[in-house]
């Protein structure tokens, strides 16, 4: 169990003109194994919020408490940006996260889920945005996560590929089930992959409700139900649409 | 296979063969030969022109050494240069011969008697000082690049040292070689004791020291540069998966830096060239500078045409270690802009 608590979060304006409050009174608990939708309009700080848990921001009042945990967690991070090292090939890329703790086979099978075991010794310029993703997928998970944070990793994809990222994670996810907080505004796409769907509001970032996704896993790539219970949604939240 | 070896000839500089590559692959020829004679045939008819103009102007020039050599003078001188080199050789190996013979004769004489063995004594020909001359370049070379790496790397990382230092890189990069060389004379003389067995001379460690201090600064400020500038995006990346701070280093900053690092070098080799000359000259090294400043001195008919063949020398050394540092600087680059 994993408890996420912000009290207050300012952000230097852009013009230095002062500060404005990022996020107030954010409390979110995360259960073991759960996947968390984070759903809100772009700019509403849910990034910022990212950062925080995964200790790249400080700068902010509240605590983000890993229970049952003495030592520092595991957190992976998929970022917007697949961020990987031009320099380094597909198979360093994901070397460098386990910095030989994980075993070569740990890395075969990931590369083998995500079906990109004849591109391991790419280098990232040559792959496309969606292979990049996944790459950036496999070196989140090689890392066996307390936490798995995703920043809306099928952004600027095409339907397709964005499906088929969608999918290679939900495989992985389920061979590996960790606690996920993943980021999005696009609410066909949170109904698809979370247990519960968080709603957020805009300057100051808020949880306005909470929402627990009760289709089963199975009928996940059924479009008529996901739009169905979408519908629903939208009728109890119109500010989504 | 041909687009291989094209590849390597950009890689490595030598752009001038891409399109004999590509007419022996069976490209168009006529569209390649213009290329070639774009840019081969334009730099080939613009050293014709100049050495015209200098063969035409040289002789109008009097000095007290008599008039300026031509382009075919200065090349007897060269020519002169490497017989001279020859002979010189020739002379060694006679008297390393010679002394073979003469320790086995001894031997033979007196199983017991100790043999004096004395190295060869004999002047240093043009191409010994060229070769001294490129010794002592890469070791001061060497010296700037081990104490600005690091040096820029951790101005890169901490704004606070950045600050402290800037205004000495800032007051010490436009320091003449000239300017350093007394103080790096004395400090030497000082600290360093020469005897019959010493591995350096007192003036290759002078001029190496001062070829240090001169061009250590490129290297520096583009190293600081590179490392500032990486990319934050990345530095989290090394953040979140929790890597220790040299795994950060090693790992994501260097290889970030390191085509920032490369330029600089290059830079440094540079200038570490042109001041080498200088330090040379005055430190009384046994190089080129010395051999420019020696000719000067000895004032003969050939002096000139000598010192003419050492600037050519120097010109074209330089422009080799230059092509060497870019084709490291690209192969380095690897991944990134190519």
């Amino acid at each position: 169990m994993i408890n996420i608590n912000i009290k207050r979060k300012l952000y230097l304006a852009k013009n230095r003109a002062g500060q404005h409050l990022a996020i107030a009174d954010f409390n979110l608990t995360l259960h073991s194994e759960e996947f968390v939708c984070l759903v809100g309009p772009s700019g509403c700080g849910k990034t910022t919020l990212l950062n925080i848990i995964a200790d790249l921001d400080s700068d902010f009042e509240g605590s983000i408490d890993f229970k049952q945990r003495q030592n520092t967690p595991n957190i992976g991070y998929i970022f917007q940006n697949p961020r990987l090292l031009p320099w380094r090939t597909v198979r360093q890329n994901i070397e460098l996260a386990i910095d030989g703790k994980a075993s070569s086979d740990n890395i075969d099978s990931l590369l083998e889920t995500m079906q990109l075991s004849q591109f391991q010794h790419v280098y990232p310029e040559r792959l496309s945005l969606g292979m990049s993703r996944r790459v950036a997928i496999i070196r989140a998970f090689a890392i066996n996560p307390d936490l798995l944070l995703m920043d809306e990793p099928f952004v600027s994809l095409d339907a397709a590929t964005a499906r088929q990222v969608k999918n290679s994670l939900l495989a992985l996810w389920s061979q590996r089930p960790h606690t996920v907080l993943f980021v999005t505004h696009d609410l066909r796409e949170a109904i698809t992959l979370a247990d519960r769907i968080v709603i957020l509001t805009a300057a100051p970032m808020k949880i306005m409700s909470e929402i627990a996704v009760t289709i089963p896993r199975t009928d996940r790539d059924n479009e008529q139900i996901i739009e169905t219970f979408r519908q629903q949604v939208l009728l109890n939240y119109p500010e989504l649409k | 296979m041909s687009n291989q070896l094209i590849k390597f000839l950009n890689l490595s500089g030598l752009t001038w063969f891409v399109p004999l590559v590509k007419i022996a692959a069976g490209e168009n020829p006529t569209i390649q030969i213009r290329q070639l004679f774009l840019i081969m045939g334009v730099p080939l008819i613009a050293i014709l022109f100049f050495l015209g103009a200098w063969s035409f102007s040289a002789s109008k020039v009097h000095t007290s050494l008599g008039t300026i050599p031509g382009p075919s003078a200065v090349w007897e001188e060269a020519l002169g240069l490497l017989d001279e080199h020859n002979t010189e050789k020739k002379k060694e190996a006679d008297y390393y011969l010679r002394q073979e013979e003469r320790v086995k004769k001894e031997k033979l004489e007196n199983p017991t008697a100790e043999v004096k063995i004395r190295p060869y004594n004999g002047k240093n020909t043009y191409v010994d000082q060229i070769g001294t001359s490129l010794f002592t370049v890469f070791t001061g070379f060497i010296l700037a690049t081990l104490v600005a790496v690091p040096l820029g790397l951790v101005c890169g990382m901490s704004p606070i040292i950045n600050t402290a230092i800037n205004p000495l890189i800032q007051i010490f990069k436009p320091v003449s070689p000239l300017a350093w060389l007394p103080i790096v004379t004395l400090v030497v003389s000082a600290a360093y004791v020469t005897t019959d067995d010493s591995w350096f001379e007192k003036s290759f460690i002078t001029s190496a020291i001062t070829v240090t201090l001169c061009s250590l600064w490129p290297t520096l400020i583009n190293t600081a540069v590179g490392v500032a500038s990486i990319d934050k995006d990345l530095v989290n990346v090394g953040k979140v998966l929790r890597l220790s701070w040299g795994t950060q280093i090693s790992k994501i900053i260097i290889p970030s830096a390191l085509p920032y690092i490369f330029t600089g070098m290059r830079l440094s080799l540079g200038v570490g060239w042109m001041v080498l000359i200088a330090a040379e000259m005055l430190a009384q090294n046994p190089g080129l500078g010395k051999f420019v400043w020696d000719e000067f001195q000895n004032g003969s008919s050939d002096s000139l045409g000598r010192i003419m063949v050492a600037v050519l020398t120097i010109g074209v050394i330089g422009f080799i270690l230059d092509r060497v540092m870019q084709t490291l600087q690209n192969i380095f680059s690897f991944g990134r802009a190519l």
